[in-house]
This record gives structure tokens, sequence and C-alpha cells, in this order.
């Protein structure tokens, strides 16, 4: 690096340097005004071609304390002999009046930057595919860190583990959950769903899990494919296709589709939406709306919208990862899955508070 | 080689390169010039010198703010020795890997042969465990730099350090006395849990989120602005993905309770080297009650130029000339981006002094700007009022450069000193039939379509001229990169031969990033180069965080700048919704390019710049 002089930086203690760039913060800045400017808006401006020390972009610079130096930085002192051209002068100047004063006008006045001039339109070389670093350490070791370096720019799987319910209702000394975990990169994962409900001294009364390869097709958006197995109230196993995915303003919906190895066919719909009352504190609606095509008298399950959920809950998060909840959550049956319900001596709605915890890892 | 024991053992080891420091006694965990109360490199001699130096990477318990935590070291300490060199000279580094995984050195900022560089896969195979690799390689620059791990999430956990180079001749910036400034993030949460988080669910270190409490209290954006950003599923205080909740701010591996003090004398001039070697963090840095003026930015000497506070993004430097003349303490304050902590340090005469410790600041909230839909600059450069000019034709305004207009700047406030923006401005409402689309691929062709890609800037801004993310209306004067000006002419004044676009991609709800909408995982087409070629390159942010885009091998030049006297830097900061354009002189070899954010590399944000053909190399 060329260095034509030293740089000492004025501060505070140049008082007579400081009352001319409080009269004139753009004194010898180069201004379009002076009469290089207009034509020329690189005077001063040290540019390469230019011929050497009057160009010197550092003259001026110092010094007011030319004594100052520091052992390993000798400081001669180069004394301020004011070049007329100097587009720098003085300005590491307090100016308290001007925080223009200094340079960073001069690209915008009228100095001429790098952005203004024209590029060329070379063409592109051909993709290069070769690793240069193989000629010297060799392709094995090389490849083998290559390996490395995919793995950890982008190849890393990971998983998680959600109970987004895991509750129980004091009365009836009922409980329920629904968990989903998922394990893979960004866009193929493997996803395991389970949810169930039962009471306490009967035990389960419904439990399903899910198997799936889940993709991500698009920004908030994952198709499944996989299989769903009832354990309870009767074994009995579908395909499942699903969709999950999250809506304009964080709407967050699932939506499924079982066919049964009877042939009978099956939908579901879920949403949710956090409105986040406090940074802990969130209130969570969600509905859960479960259809039929075909009324299934031994499941209990009339053709046409057959259950409907809607629940309130609100969360604190000790962690993002770890909230108990309190809500109240409404089920109802309708059409002929009502009649079935009522007419097996239970009640087609019901009404229950609920405490639980989300919690994931 | 044995496991290394975090003592003075092992410094003696070191002895026999290295000038160590004198004050080792008082903390034997950190370097003389890391250790508090330390009186600078002037007078405490530093660390590592000379030709030939030895690093041991190892395992080692660290103490911060009174609390054991884990850490991946240096030669025992976080930050690592100091290395410090004379331009001109051929050093040669041994690093040995104590580790049980892989390890490697990256020298950040510093010219050398590609197979020096240290990006395993790229420009060699990395250090085994047991291994020691050497490095060698002359010294052709001088400033300052740092340098840090480039495997796995090494950095995050310690492995970094600084180095600084005296020129060869004599340095055009005088000053009494020196410190350096490590700034970092250190969490007790492994890095790899901290990533796993993040793939988990979105935001999920945010605690400084909008609420309904604080829409009822009037805070923050009004109920239309949030409806308008929900609509789009972008979040406005998403600003750092690891945040002050699961971090601790460092400042030479003390934490602020630690309090690192350097010491002065009234009326010297200190000239303080500032490193960002945070994992995740932006730090805006000031010194209440003291000037600070800017003298270098990524180890190149700059017109010095007088701020009260700049913003510093991973892997940047920055040396600032301050002049202390009052017999008192001073805090330095490294303020968290998204305001969730802040680093704390104290410039005093005596040990022992501080000073008051600035209360954080109001965490910012993104502008629609940061989309890369320009509404209230509109507004700002003139007093412009849009809703009152419905014939104007915005759909011809992406070209438009506003920062650049003549006449324009004088009349807007300087960096800093913007008015606040009015609560409730920033809707877009009625923008005469503008077509805002969020995901408009046809604006960027080369960008693989795909998940990973959330939006793409629609009207993506020269926005070098801006202060950094929440700096608009600080009050005072905050540094941009449109000050820099190159002290030295560029030592290739060519124009480019040719240019080419880059786009910085993600998708923040799936945590996946990566530059033209590919992971490097995916293995994209090399960017390819020619030696000695000169290319215009663009980074035009298509997400809404800021990236530290750092390039291996180069210094390049930001083209704002004035002809001949562009800054040169080895990273930079590319705004949310922004493009960043430089110009570069391709050096022969395969080189790392990468966002500096750990986390955003780690999910992909990497690429290989190859430059053909290259010198020296068995063909």
């Amino acid at each position: 690096m060329i260095r034509t002089s030293l740089l000492a930086l004025a501060l505070a203690s140049s008082a007579t340097a400081a009352v001319a760039q409080a009269a004139d913060p753009h004194a010898a800045h180069a201004m379009p005004a002076q009469p290089a400017g207009p034509t020329d808006p690189h005077a001063g401006h040290a540019m390469p071609a230019a011929p050497k020390p009057s160009a010197d972009p550092h003259a001026g610079h110092a010094m007011p304390e030319p004594k100052a130096s520091s052992p390993s930085q000798p400081t001669q002192g180069s004394e301020a002999s004011a070049a007329p051209a100097d587009p720098h002068a003085g300005h590491a100047m307090p100016a308290p009046a001007d925080p223009h004063a200094g340079h960073t006008m001069a690209p915008m006045e009228g100095g001429q930057t790098a952005a203004d001039l024209p590029v060329g339109n070379a063409p592109a070389p051909a993709v290069i595919t070769d690793n240069v670093a193989d000629q010297v350490f060799g392709s094995g070791r090389m490849q083998r860190a290559r390996g490395i370096l995919a793995d950890e720019h982008g190849g890393s799987r990971v998983s998680k583990l959600q109970a987004d319910l895991l509750e129980w209702a004091p009365n009836g000394d009922r409980y329920s959950w629904e968990v989903e975990g998922w394990y893979g990169g960004d866009i193929n994962r493997f996803v395991f769903k389970t949810e169930g409900e039962g009471q306490s001294r009967e035990g389960v009364e419904a439990a399903e899990v899910q198997f799936l390869y889940s993709r991500a097709v698009a920004r908030y958006t994952d198709v499944q494919a996989g299989i769903r197995y009832d354990l309870e109230p009767r074994s009995r196993a579908y395909a499942t296709l699903a969709v999950d995915a999250m809506f304009p303003y964080w709407f967050e919906a699932e939506g499924s589709l079982f066919l049964s190895e009877k042939g009978d066919l099956l939908a579901r719909v879920e949403g949710s939406y956090d409105f986040r009352l406090t940074q802990r504190r969130i209130l969570q609606p969600r509905a859960e709306l479960e259809f039929a095509a075909q009324d299934i008298p031994e499941s209990q399950i009339g053709s046409g919208l057959s259950t409907g959920e809607l629940g309130v809950r609100l969360r604190y998060e000790i962690r993002r990862e770890f909230a108990p909840y309190i809500g109240v959550s409404y089920e109802r049956a309708f059409g002929d899955t009502a009649d079935f319900v009522r007419a097996h001596g239970e009640d087609a709605e019901s009404t229950r508070f609920v405490v639980g915890l989300r919690a994931w890892f | 080689m044995s496991r290394p024991r975090p003592d003075l053992d092992r410094r003696a080891l070191i002895k026999g390169a290295a000038i160590l420091g004198g004050g080792a006694a008082i903390s034997t965990l950190l370097p003389a010039w890391a250790q508090s109360a330390t009186p600078g490199l002037t007078s405490t001699l530093p660390t590592l010198s000379g030709d030939d130096i030895k690093l041991t990477i190892g395992h080692t318990p660290i103490t911060i703010d009174g609390q054991r935590r884990h850490a991946v070291t240096i030669n025992g300490t976080v930050p690592g020795p100091l290395i410090r060199l004379k331009e001109g000279q051929r050093v040669r580094i041994a690093v040995t890997n104590t580790l049980d995984e892989d390890t490697s050195i990256h020298w950040h900022g510093i010219l050398v042969p590609f197979q020096m560089d240290g990006v395993p896969g790229v420009s060699f195979p990395g250090i085994r465990p047991g291994e020691t690799f050497v490095y060698e390689f002359p010294v052709i620059q001088s400033g300052t730099y740092w340098y840090h791990s480039h495997s796995g999430l090494q950095e995050a956990e310690g492995h970094y350090a600084p180095i600084v180079i005296e020129p060869a001749g004599p340095d055009p910036v005088a000053y009494d006395r020196e410190h350096v400034l490590v700034l970092a993030d250190h969490s007790e949460m492994h890095p790899h849990l901290i990533f796993k988080r993040l793939k988990q669910q979105g935001g999920v270190f945010n605690y400084q989120r909008q609420t309904i409490a604080g829409l009822l209290a009037g805070k923050d954006q009004t109920l239309a602005e949030r409806i308008e950003w929900a609509k789009m599923l972008m979040d406005p205080t998403d600003i750092s993905d690891v945040t002050g909740a699961v971090m601790t701010f460092l400042v030479n591996g003390h934490g602020p309770k630690d309090n690192w003090t350097g010491l002065f004398k009234p009326g010297e001039r200190v000239r303080l080297r500032f490193i960002n070697s945070a994992a995740q963090m932006v730090f805006n840095v000031r010194i209440p009650g003291l000037k600070l003026t800017v003298v270098a930015a990524d180890g190149q000497n700059v017109r010095p130029v007088e701020v009260d506070e700049f913003q510093i993004g991973n892997a940047e430097t920055y040396d600032v000339i301050v002049q202390p003349t009052e017999d008192r303490a001073y805090t330095i304050v490294s303020e968290a981006i998204d305001r969730s902590g802040m680093g704390r340090a104290t410039l005093a005469p005596r040990a022992g002094m501080s000073a008051a410790v600035p209360p954080l600041r109001e965490r910012p909230i993104l502008p629609m700007k940061d989309m890369g839909m320009d509404m209230s600059a509109h507004g700002a450069m003139s007093g412009m009022d849009h809703s009152q000019m419905p014939g104007m034709d915005h759909s011809s305004m992406p070209g438009m450069d506003h920062g650049a207009m003549p006449g324009m700047a004088a009349a807007a406030p300087p960096p800093g000193m913007a008015p606040p923006r009015q609560r409730g401005s920033d809707v877009m409402g009625d923008m005469g039939g503008m077509e805002m689309n969020m995901l408009d691929w046809s604006k960027a062709p080369q960008i693989k379509k795909g998940p990973g890609v959330q939006m793409i800037a629609p009207m993506p801004m020269d926005r070098t001229g801006d202060p950094g993310l929440g700096l608009e209306s600080v009050g005072h004067r905050v540094l941009v990169y449109k000050d820099l000006i190159a002290l030295d002419p560029n030592p290739d004044p060519r124009p480019p031969d040719r240019a080419m676009d880059i786009h910085l991609t993600g998708n923040m709800e799936r945590f996946i990033w990566g530059f033209d909408g590919w992971k490097f995982s995916e293995n994209p087409p090399a960017y390819s180069f020619r030696a000695g070629e000169r290319v215009r390159v663009t980074l035009i942010n298509d997400s809404m965080m800021t990236h530290p885009i750092h390039l291996h091998g180069h210094f390049f030049e930001l083209v704002h700048g004035p002809v001949g006297h562009l800054p040169r830097k080895h990273t930079v900061n590319v705004m949310p919704g922004g493009k960043v354009s430089f110009d570069f002189t391709a050096e022969g070899g395969d080189w790392a390019f990468h966002c500096h954010m750990l986390y955003h590399m780690h999910a992909g944000m990497f690429q290989v710049f190859k430059v053909r053909p290259v010198e020296g190399a068995a063909a």
C-alpha cells in the first residue's frame, strides 16, 4: 500500500481548525462549486492515474499534536500544509453545527460513484466443476471433507416431538391427547401423529396413530401421505392423505382424508390460531370437524358432518417449548352421528373444562 | 498430543514461539490483552507474534459473569490469543486439534493462497482429531482482522480470536494507545440445540413480539399495519434469530457484569479495534460522551469519519479513534440489534471505575421498506406526499435509486437523525393499483423455485446510505456505508467486465437459507469466474433480515463510493429488502462465500466462488 504521508487525527484539541471547519464545513471538499469541481469531480481524490503528490489525499490531516505517538507506531510530524485541492482538510473535526461536515456528501453532491460507470457485458465463463484443493491434498481426503461441508451447510436433519394437547378434564375424569412428531430435512420428513381420549377408570376409548411421509411443496404447505391405524374403539387401517399449511394472518390448518380398509371415506379438518396476549400468554381457539362419506353404524358415525369440537385454551409459555394451559372444550355430534350417539345412551354434546400441557422438544 | 489444560502450563509450551502477556497471573483464562483493566496493547505485550506460532484447539470451561460454561477454545481461552503480525513477514502457524471432531481455522480478511484459507471441503481437508496442520503464508496487508473455526458451529462456542497486522511503513493512523474489542455472543445452550430450535419453530427465541396487550396500550404497529403484515405472514419483530433470551453478549470474553475495562490517560488518542465475532448477533456500538472517528473498516483504512454510533455486522471490523479528555469512565455499549441485550465494557483512567450504563432502547419494528417495498423513504426524501399523487406511476419506480438522486440528499436528515416514524404510517393502503406480489418468480428467473424462498423483494433498493436497522431515529449521527471512502487509491480501478446478481433467499418460517434459492447441500452450480476478471456482483436481499455476506480471499469494493476510492471490504451487511453492489478482481482458487450469521450459513447460506486458472496449481 502506498502512503504518501502520515495521518494524525485532528480531534477536539484542534481549536483553530475547528473554527475554520465550523465556518465552512465543506471547505476544500471538492465541492462542485469550486473551480475544479464541475469539470473534474475527482479533483483531489487521488485517482490512480493522477500525477502523485498534488493529489495527496492525506495532506493536511495532521496534526494538532505532533508529539502524539505510540511506541509501536512512530509518528512523524508531517505538518499540515494547507494543500488547496486537499479534499479532507480537517475532516475529523467535531462539527456540531453541521453534521454533514466531512466527506460523506462527496459522492452525492456531484461526485461520480463507481455505480455510475458503465459495466461491460463479457460473457460469464462456463460453470467450473473441478475442485482445485484436490490437486494439493488429494481427492480422497477432500471428498470426505466435502461430505461434511454439505451436511453442515444445509444438509442437517432435525426432529421435533410436540404434544399440542395433553389434557385432563376434571368433569368426568377424562383425558385426551394430540401428539405429533417429525424427523428429516427441510423438504422430506417422516411424520408421526397420534390422538385419542379416554376415561381414567374405563381406559382408552379412542386412539389412533398415523405414519406419514411429508414433503414441503410450497412456502407454508406440506403434503403428507401414509397410513392411519385405529387401536380403539376397534382396530382399523386407513390410507391417509393430508395437507398441513399455514395461511395468511398466521392461521394454521390441517386437512386429512382417510380411506379405510372397508372402503369407508372419512375426512378431518383442524384449524387453530394463536392470539398473543402478552409475550408468554397465548390464547388459542381451535376447531376440529370430522366428516364421513357414508354411515358407519358400528363406529357410530353418520354421513356428512359427524362431529365438531371447538375449544379455547390459554397457555403460559414458561419457555416456548413448555406451556401449561387451561381451557374449555365444546364437543357436538351432528346428524345421523348424533342419533347414533343418543341411541347409545350418551349425550350428543358436551362442554368440558380442561387443564393440560403443551410441550415440545 | 495430549488434551490441553487451561492453565499456565500450556502457555509455557507456547513460550518458545510467542511473547506472552505480562498480566497472565490476574486471570489465567484470558490472554493479557483481553483481561480487564488492561492498559492496552502498547504496554502489556500481547500474546502471539513472530514467524512461528502454535495454536491448540480444545475444550475448556470458561466463566462468564460468574457462570461456568463450556467452550471450544484456542490455547485455552475465549477469545483465543491475539496474533500480532507485521506486513511483509512470512508466518507459519501450526494448529493442533485436541477435539474429538474436525476443526479448522480461517484467517478472516487475510489474503492467503487458497489452500491456506482454512475452509474444510473447499480449501483444505480440515484438521482431524489429533492432527496438526501448518498454515504458512506471506503477510501482504495490515490492519485489524480475526480468525475462527470454519467447522460446524465451533465459532459459536468460542473458537475465535483477533489478528492485528502492523503496516510495513508508518501507520497513517496516529494514536497513543490501542485496545482490541472482540464483540461476541455466547450461550449456555449448545449451538446444535439452538439450531434445532430454530428449525422447530420460527421466532422461537423472540420474546419481544407484538402482543394484543401492546396493541391496547397503543404500542408498536397499529391494527391496520398488523393486519397487513399478518396477511403476508411476516413478523416485523423478527429481527434476530437468536436473542438475549439465550445469549450473553461478550466483550473480550467478558460478560456485562464482568465489565471488561480498558485504560487510558485523559487526552490520549485511543485506537479501538472492534471485531464482531458473534455467531449471530449484529451490534450497535456507541460510547456515550465520546465521538467515534472511524479510520478503518474491515482492516482497510478509510478517510476519517466522525460518528456517534455504528452498526457492526458479523465478521466486520471497525477501527475507531476516541479521545477522552475527562478524567472519568466511559461505557462502551454493544447493543444487540434487536435490543434483547447488550455487551458492556468500560474505558477508564483507572481500574475499578465505571460509568452509567444506558438502558436498552426500544426494539425496532421492521418497516415495509425491509420487504423491498419502499413506502416511507419517498416521503422522507423531500416531504412528498404520495397519497396526494394519485397519478404517480409506481410501476416505473423499481429502477430508481432514490438515495442517489442529486439534490435529494441535502434535504434528508443526517443518518440516525430522521424524525421518528409516525405510528400507523407504514401501511400500503391504496398504492394506485401497484402490484405488490411478494413472490413474483419472474423478477429473478435465476432463483431455484421451492419452499426455501419465502419472498422476492419487489423493489430492492440501494440502502448503503441507510443507517442500520433500528438506527434511523436515534438522534445522533450514525455511520452508513456511504460514509466509507478508501484512504488509499483502489489497486484495481478497472471498470467491471461483467455484472451478476446473487439473491439472498430464505424462508424464515422453515429456517431455510440460501443463495438464489439453493442451499449449499443441494449442490448448486458454483459461482464461476476467470482469474483477473473484474466483476460487479449485486447482492439482493430477498429476506427481512440483515445478512452480513463474506467473500473469502478477496477484498471487494463497494461501488457507491467515489471512483478510485471505493471502500474495500471482506464482509458487507445487506439490509432487508436492500441490495449492495461490489466490484472485485477474481483471484485464482476456490473461495467460500457465505452469510456470516453462523446459523444462516449452517442452514445452507453458503456457496463457492471458483476462479480459474489457479496460478501454481498442479494441473
